[in-house]
């Protein structure tokens, strides 16, 4: 196996949009198994200062999926999807999501290095709103398996 | 933003466990988080794949098993807006067994207290079969003034 891309590390990658849609929070609720009337009840929401059903923190990973996406199918960085495991993640938010959002990700590679036949990536996605604001940022890690 | 209901910061003290519970997650529970997350890897729900790659079964989505140990403070707190931010490390995976499924074990505890900023950092601790499957779990929560 080829190692990752040295080159990757401070690769920003275009923005992909994802427009956050009321029956998706709904449904990433019940995966989550949560009850909670903001993801739910558009009336509830309302009245607790939402436009609209709120979705649950770990949501982000929905709105990541096509900036992920980009990078794992991206040519040239040596990524193999079935090599690839999830290391970490950390999740900041500004403000909650919200249905009706049209979110733009920013993925940034910040880091690549390898240890012991095994390679290690590192990025940070920044997710803002249709007027420029930073609403979430998401650090992750993923170590890329080796043929040992 | 957030108005956590039926809890008071000044209630809380460091080290106090505040939440605890141990959901069963079946395959039939993997599908519907793979359709809901997009995350279609079919190691969470094709056996033959996953033998493919030298894994030990199905796995269950780190993502899932994080929001499952998340979803513990969101019950405790009552609001999920509470929450400003969430951390954990996948350090072990979670083989889940075509009839028993697999249950795990949480626990949520007061680790930190910030008194000027009205937060509380809670973390979790998630274990399976007696042994912890993720690391470093904490959660930022922000209380009422």
């Amino acid at each position: 196996m080829a190692p990752l891309n040295p080159d990757l590390a401070g690769r920003v990658f275009p923005p992909t949009n994802y427009l956050v849609g009321r029956e998706k929070i709904r449904e990433f609720a019940r995966a989550v198994r949560s009850t909670n009337p903001l993801h739910h009840d558009v009336e509830a929401s309302r009245a607790a200062g939402f436009a609209d059903v709120v979705a649950p923190p770990t949501f982000s990973t929905v709105v990541l999926g096509p900036a992920v996406t980009q990078l794992m199918e991206s040519p040239g960085t040596g990524i193999e999807l079935h090599r690839v495991v999830h290391g970490s993640e950390k999740i900041e938010y500004r403000r909650p999501i919200v249905a009706g959002d049209d979110l733009s990700t920013t993925l940034t590679i910040v880091d690549v290095s390898e240890r012991a036949g095994n390679s290690f990536l590192s990025t940070i996605c920044e997710v803002c709103d249709e007027t420029g604001a930073l609403v979430a940022t998401v650090t992750s890690s993923f170590l890329h398996r080796g043929d040992a | 933003m957030s108005l956590p209901a039926g809890h008071a910061f000044g209630d809380l003290e460091v080290g106090a466990v505040v939440a605890k519970a141990e959901p069963k997650i079946t395959r039939d529970d993997l599908v519907r988080y793979a359709g809901a997350s997009v995350d279609l890897n079919p190691i969470h729900y094709n056996a033959v794949t996953a033998a493919e790659v030298g894994l030990p079964g199905v796995l269950a989505h780190g993502m899932l098993t994080a929001a499952l140990a998340l979803q513990v403070v969101v019950d405790w707190i009552g609001d999920p807006t509470a929450v400003i931010s969430y951390e954990t490390r996948f350090t072990r995976p979670v083989v889940v067994d075509p009839v028993d499924g697999a249950t795990l074990s949480i626990s949520a505890k007061v680790a930190r207290l910030d008194p000027d900023g009205h937060t509380a950092r809670i973390d979790i601790t998630v274990s399976y079969e007696g042994r912890t499957v993720l690391g470093k779990t904490q959660a930022q929560v922000r209380f009422r003034p």
